[in-house]
């Protein structure tokens, strides 16, 4: 489970940001380690909720800083 | 004393070619680049046929950089790129730096794809870019960000003018010393059902649908109305100090603007041309020339029945008897109307005119309106005087915008 979600987020953060998909591992940080701006993460979270039909609110959007913090939430919440 | 400004580099993607040489050798091959609008859409419209950029911007760019952006703004990014290469500066001082990239419209598309979106899928499927994407400024702003402007980044806005308006402004921030660089031009990209229909509306578009390469013709008793086009031209605009001491390739110097209003109505021109006349006098003054030394216009010349003659009357009003020696073309004869791009694509082609010593032709111009009394290139490209030179870029804009641009041989 864990690491199809992994997988999707690969896909998603390459579709928004260009980033490889091999480079989204679980301990990169979106901000620091991928280069995700905020606005990014805006399209990275649509395209999650989207895609696995949870809802991440705003104030846990902040608590995501790494890959693998979403896959958890992800996990967790769908 | 103002400082000179020369033009140093030149990018564009247009619906004749994806960079400058590509267009500039179609233009003067008088081939036009219009073709039906191959859109589920269309079939509903009046006008069904548009200056599609020949290259598309996705297949230049990365695509995560055209999920940001507006068409217009890859349009913009993809010139930008062109003419800052061209240029090969390869030291500037930021703060040094300027940006000035206008459009008629702005990011209209993205508004209307991004309405759909709302409707469809609600307010929190909108794109977090949706905003950057459809503010006026986001070309200028990307183009900016792209060479690292920090001197300013602008946008004029005067529909049809605005690309001229832009390369005044950028010459303006030299001149008085707020920069020694600024890129500037014009972009447009709006290819869509809202617009297409609302210009329909104006009754301005042509309709000749059926044989879309000779829809736009200027001057030509047949004309029906100006065709959409999409793209954008750059130029690299240079102190003449700053580009000697790098010893910079000039294509030309960019010798003087006027910007005046009709002050008449707010979409038709005024049929006596006063406002344009006065504009090619001001740029005239400026420049320090005479109605003698043009010896070429690179004129708006959209194929509107109205704007046309009273382009003509401006350009006779304005050079009289000197008129006689200029040879004028309407490029938009095979690019279509780049609406805010138009003044910066044909700057582009006017320097490439006087470096080349050739006028391109007006395309599908088969039966001269005869209230049209001006000297004008057809079919084949026109020669242009050896030695000192000079050359009038005329652009007007809905709300009686009238900005015409003086450019002298390098």
């Amino acid at each position: 489970m864990s690491q199809d979600i992994l997988s999707g987020l690969a896909v998603i953060v390459n579709e928004v940001a260009g980033v490889p998909v091999e480079d989204v591992t679980s301990e990169k940080s979106f901000v620091d380690d991928l280069d995700i701006d905020s606005l990014s993460m805006v399209e990275v979270v649509m395209a999650a909720e989207d895609k696995w039909g949870v809802k991440i609110p705003d104030s846990e959007v902040k608590n995501l800083k790494t890959v693998g913090d979403a896959v958890t939430f992800i996990a967790a919440n769908s | 004393m103002t400082r000179q400004v020369v033009v140093t580099g030149l990018g564009m993607t247009t619906p004749v070619g994806g960079d400058v040489d590509s267009s500039w050798k179609r233009v003067l091959s008088g081939q036009p680049g219009i073709r039906v609008i191959d859109e589920p859409w269309v079939d509903v419209q009046p006008s069904k046929i548009a200056g599609i950029m020949a290259v598309d911007p996705a297949d230049v760019l990365d695509r995560v950089d055209v999920r940001k952006m507006d068409r217009s703004q890859q349009a913009a990014l993809i010139a930008a790129r062109e003419a800052w290469a061209d240029a090969g500066i390869t030291s500037i001082d930021p703060d040094r730096l300027g940006a000035v990239v206008a459009s008629g419209i702005g990011g209209i598309t993205s508004l209307m794809n991004s309405y759909d979106t709302l409707l469809e899928r609600g307010p929190s499927r909108i794109s977090p870019h949706m905003v950057t994407m459809i503010m006026p400024n986001g070309p200028a702003a990307i183009v900016g960000l792209e060479v690292g402007a920090r001197a300013g980044v602008h946008t004029p806005v005067s529909a049809c003018a605005s690309g001229a308006e832009a390369i005044s402004y950028g010459a303006r921030m030299i001149q008085t010393g707020r920069a020694d660089v600024v890129i500037a031009g014009g972009t447009e990209a709006c290819i869509h059902p809202i617009t297409m229909a609302g210009f329909a509306a104006m009754r301005a578009l042509s309709t000749r649908n059926d044989d879309p390469m000779a829809a736009s013709r200027p001057y030509d008793l047949g004309r029906d109305g100006f065709v959409m086009g999409e793209g954008a031209g750059l130029l690299v605009l240079e102190s003449a100090e700053f580009a000697a001491a790098r010893g910079a390739k000039i294509y030309g110097v960019y010798a003087g603007a006027g910007l005046t209003s009709d002050g008449h109505h707010i979409a038709q021109p005024d049929p006596e041309g006063r406002g344009a006349a006065r504009a090619i006098e001001f740029a005239l003054e400026e420049a320090g020339l005479t109605a003698a030394d043009i010896v070429h216009v690179n004129a708006h010349a959209t194929s509107t029945p109205q704007g046309d003659i009273a382009e003509a009357v401006a350009i006779r009003r304005a050079l009289g008897s000197a008129a006689d020696h200029a040879v004028v073309t309407g490029t938009k004869s095979m690019t279509g109307h780049l609406l805010g791009g138009a003044g910066a694509i044909e700057s582009i082609f006017t320097l490439l005119a006087m470096r080349d010593r050739l006028v391109p032709p007006t395309a599908n111009l088969e039966d001269k309106d005869p209230a049209v009394d001006l000297d004008i290139a057809t079919g084949e490209p026109r020669p242009l005087p050896s030695g000192d030179i000079a050359a009038v870029n005329n652009s007007f804009g809905f709300g009686g915008h009238d900005v015409a641009l003086i450019f002298r041989s390098a």
